[in-house]
């Protein structure tokens, strides 16, 4: 369980790590909490000649408010998601799903960025930055540019990052005052990923939906948004035939892997139940 | 593979070596350092074994390189001792409220409890149990273990322990 050799590089500025990254190429991997690759190293699924550290990288981590929307810095742990009053004011949806990921020791060192920048449809925060509308700062050799989260997820582990890109920040749209959210994840113990998740944001008025996006994690090779679920619930009342039928066409988009957490059928069935769950619970806390 | 050569604050005590750069930190302390208190588990970052503290966060060693701790300080179960080498209240906690049988997870139990009561020093039994839940433990059930975090907890704040009723 030792990974093959490699060369530690620990640069100090976003422009020296992207210098780093197109001068090695294909053989180098940006290093961010470590908690995905570490262990792919050590397995050897993942031999990177040159490991590019992201944590002495000045300004990539911190929470801020810019007007109406929050930037979130990259590097910015789980941990700090979960101990940030700023967080738990304006997006108490990440503290929900944040301490559903993995356990205390990882959620110190995984990082927001690297949750989201990865790839993996297994990671819970993905859907969640399609459910709140974020979009990603990439930084590479030709300058920086903005990418919605939306149009990110490309496949398995295939995102929008060209070669010499690093994700510096995310910035989400402060959802409406009085919203209500919810995460619902399924998962066998402590520290696996969903069996199926499902996020949900939204407003009421007079006790009907006015708004709704819900967001579904590990149950296709990107994460989705469930549009047409979130449309079948707008200026309704939450009732159970209403329910029902939104689940139904969030089945309908669900394409998990069958797997060790369960056969295709069962996965998009809970898959349902967890975007049921979830709406019932975010109608409850909307004000 | 070139060797860098790095150095950090162990237990209080300044400390540098020599190290590839995929030398995982728990290697470092165990190999180099001869602390062998910092135990190897599962080696995947599942089991919680190999926890220390570095700069106020609880780490499994196995999934961070010993090049990635330089000039930091870090804390292992060798450093735990009350400073005249008595046990300090976590440890005096596991021995008075057996919570370790086999003891191969205690040092991380140890130490993930010690920033689990830094952060939180009154937690209820669900926090605790939250909060070593990167922890495994095979011998156990927890019950013995959430008992002496409970038990240390009380002794820091200088309130009497009183076990709850099963």
């Amino acid at each position: 369980m030792i990974p093959g050799t490699f060369s530690y590089h620990r640069p100090a500025s976003v422009a020296e790590a992207i210098n780093l990254l197109s001068t090695f190429g294909e053989e180098a991997r940006p290093l961010a909490g470590g908690h995905s690759l570490i262990p792919m190293m050590k397995l050897r699924l993942a031999t990177p000649g040159h490991l590019i550290d992201l944590h002495g990288v000045a300004g990539l981590t911190g929470i801020r408010r810019d007007d109406d929307k929050i930037v979130i810095g990259a590097m910015t742990t789980q941990q700090q998601l979960l101990a940030s009053n700023e967080i738990r004011t304006a997006l108490p949806i990440l503290q929900e799903a944040a301490a559903l990921i993995a356990d205390p020791q990882v959620r110190y060192r995984g990082t927001l960025g690297g949750n989201v920048a990865n790839g993996d449809p297994g990671n819970d925060m993905p859907a969640l930055m399609l459910t709140l509308g974020a979009t990603y700062r990439l930084e590479g050799p030709n300058g920086a540019r903005n990418v919605a989260a939306g149009e990110f997820y490309q496949g398995a582990y295939f995102t929008a990052l060209e070669p010499g890109e690093i994700l510096t920040s995310i910035t989400i749209p402060a959802p409406a005052a009085g919203h209500g959210y919810a995460y619902e994840k399924l998962k066998r113990k402590v520290g696996d990923y969903a069996t199926a998740a499902a996020a949900v944001v939204l407003t009421m008025a007079d006790g009907k939906v006015a708004s709704c996006a819900i967001g579904l994690t590990n149950l296709h090779e990107t994460p989705l948004l469930a549009t047409d679920a979130a449309n079948v619930v707008i200026s309704t009342g939450l009732d159970a035939a209403t329910l029902k039928q939104a689940a139904a066409a969030a089945e309908a988009i669900m394409s998990p892997a069958a797997d060790a957490r369960g056969p295709v059928e069962y996965r998009k069935h809970v898959g349902g139940v967890m975007v049921m769950r979830a709406l019932q619970r975010a109608a409850g806390r909307a004000r | 593979m070139a060797k860098t050569r790095i150095s950090m604050k162990v237990n209080g005590t300044e400390v540098e070596g020599l190290v590839e750069p995929r030398t995982l930190l728990v290697h470092f302390i165990r190999e180099n350092l001869q602390l062998t208190g910092t135990h190897i588990g599962c080696e995947t970052t599942h089991c919680g074994a190999c926890t220390v503290d570095i700069e106020g966060m609880s780490v499994k060693s196995c999934t961070m390189f010993a090049v990635q701790a330089d000039g930091s300080e870090i804390t292992t179960i060798e450093g735990m001792a009350n400073a005249d080498g008595s046990l300090s209240p976590l440890q005096e906690g596991f021995r008075m409220m057996h919570g370790l049988q086999c003891g191969y997870c205690t040092p991380g139990m140890i130490m993930r409890a010690h920033r689990l009561l830094k952060e939180n020093p009154a937690p209820t039994e669900e926090e605790i149990r939250q909060g070593i839940a990167g922890n495994i433990c095979r011998c156990t059930g927890y019950q013995n273990i959430v008992k002496a975090i409970q038990y240390a907890a009380a002794k820091l704040n200088g309130v009497e322990f009183k076990e709850a009723a099963e």
